[in-house]
């Protein structure tokens, strides 16, 4: 059966990795492609890189990231942020990226999720959702990298992104993201139970029981983690080692 | 020379870089008179059944394809590249190469996400150097909703999910992969090299 993936995510701006592993060396320390080498000889399932950049050149400088990346980094990676268009999508792709993650754009415009489906295949079509909870115990989308409430309900729009075509959803509890104090379970499994699609977990995640409970109780098909990993709290052969010793199936 | 043939819109450049990487040349396929240049083809697997044809179709591609595949060129199908070569599909309606039996259905599965997306195993059913230095059981990176159904004695590797469905066939100059060889990292990379290098055609 499909190995359960562990997928580091990687912040750049301009170009240049601004969250990432801590290296020792300065001269390596903002690089893409060493980031991506680094990651996939250690084990990793993907990558996840955040355009957090907030000019055009910015944009074009990632571009030039993706292409040095896919040139020598042979594992699927995603690219996410800032994309709003059918060409931002193939210029992405027709340079190296797998997938790309769309987020308030597909609230914005949900044709975008369908006519990208309909074109380059729902397979590298990702829905990037920010989740926070409710009063009410249900959870409301957020968009604008978490800013701006939208008063959808993350269940419904989950399965609507999935009718829509998305291949994937990227599923981020924005109450939990930064807190090290585990994922959001009940959140990660009311969707995942309610698509058909893979759910990828994300935020929050603090230590290795965390991971596990995203898969096992949370039935996540993956799990996204950032801090982590980058400042080598964990590496990736120990959460694999644990996750398999658990009885998780993972690629070792 | 490796001619990538580019039919629609998607990643292909991986698959470029990958062959780049293994120190061999290649050259994008855009129209039928660069396939006459070639001496390897490759078919990557990105967007849709229909869209693919439609494409291939249009670009006078499909026919000069075809009459290369019949005289013998060796052709890497990948992913959607392998599901072109039969005649129909559940994902569309239009009608593929028809150059293999069989057809190509949805996982229908209850108990599985769909798409089937990540790393699994690939467990080799006979002996072929197509595999030459990869271990049997090793992992490669499958993203797909349809699986091919075909005649058992071109089936040279298999895959679980759900159920079990062929994941590598291989028929004369023919080399077909439901995975992506070009994401599969270091085993992916051989693949790639054992197809180039041409044994498993003797």
């Amino acid at each position: 059966m499909v190995t359960v993936r562990i997928i580091p995510c990687l912040d750049v701006k301009d170009g240049k990795v601004v969250k990432g592993i801590h290296f020792e060396d300065i001269r390596v320390a903002g690089d893409p492609v060493e980031n991506a080498s680094f990651y996939s000889k250690e084990g990793a399932d993907e990558l996840v890189f955040l355009d957090i950049s907030a000019t055009i050149e910015g944009r074009k400088t990632m571009i030039d990231a993706v292409r040095k990346v896919a040139d020598v980094v042979f594992i699927p990676f995603t690219v996410g942020g800032g994309i709003s268009s059918l060409n931002d999508i193939e210029i992405l792709l027709s340079n190296g990226a797998d997938k790309i993650s769309i987020n308030t754009a597909a609230v914005k415009n949900p044709d975008l999720i369908k006519e990208g489906a309909k074109k380059f295949g729902s397979q590298c079509i990702v829905v990037a959702i920010d989740a926070k909870k409710t009063e009410r115990e249900t959870w409301e989308v957020y968009i604008e990298s978490g800013k701006k409430p939208t008063g959808i309900d993350v269940l419904d729009w989950a399965k609507k992104v999935e009718d829509f075509g998305a291949g994937e959803i990227l599923l981020t509890s924005i109450d939990r993201d930064g807190t090290q104090d585990g994922y959001d379970i009940d959140l990660t499994r009311i969707v995942s139970e309610n698509v058909k699609i893979p759910v990828i977990a994300s935020g929050g995640a603090g230590k290795l029981e965390h991971l596990y409970e995203a898969v096992v109780k949370g039935k996540a098909s993956a799990v996204l983690i950032a801090s982590l990993l980058h400042f080598r709290i964990l590496t990736i052969p120990q959460i694999k080692k644990y996750l398999r010793e658990k009885g998780v199936n993972v690629r070792i | 020379m490796v001619g990538v043939i580019k039919y629609g819109a998607g990643n292909i450049y991986s698959v470029s870089s990958a062959i780049k990487f293994l120190g061999e040349k290649f050259v994008l396929v855009e129209n039928p008179e660069i396939i006459d240049r070639v001496d390897f083809l490759i078919l990557p697997g990105v967007g849709s059944f229909d869209s693919g044809i439609e494409n291939l179709e249009k670009t006078g591609i499909l026919e000069k394809l075809k009459y290369r595949l019949e005289l013998g060129i060796p052709f890497l199908g990948i992913c959607l590249g392998l599901q072109l070569l039969f005649n129909v599909s559940e994902e569309g309606k239009k009608e593929g190469f028809g150059i293999l039996k069989g057809e190509v259905v949805k996982f229908k599965n209850e108990e599985i996400k769909i798409p089937h997306m990540g790393w699994n195993k690939v467990e080799i059913l006979k002996d072929n150097k197509i595999f030459e230095g990869i271990v049997n059981n090793s992992f490669f990176y499958f993203a797909h909703s349809y699986y091919i159904k075909t005649q058992e004695d071109i089936i040279v590797g298999k895959t679980k999910y759900g159920i079990d469905f062929p994941s590598v066939i291989i028929k004369d100059n023919i080399v077909g992969v439901q995975f992506h060889p070009e994401k599969s990292g270091k085993m992916g990379l051989l693949f790639i090299k054992n197809f180039l290098e041409g044994k498993w055609l003797q």
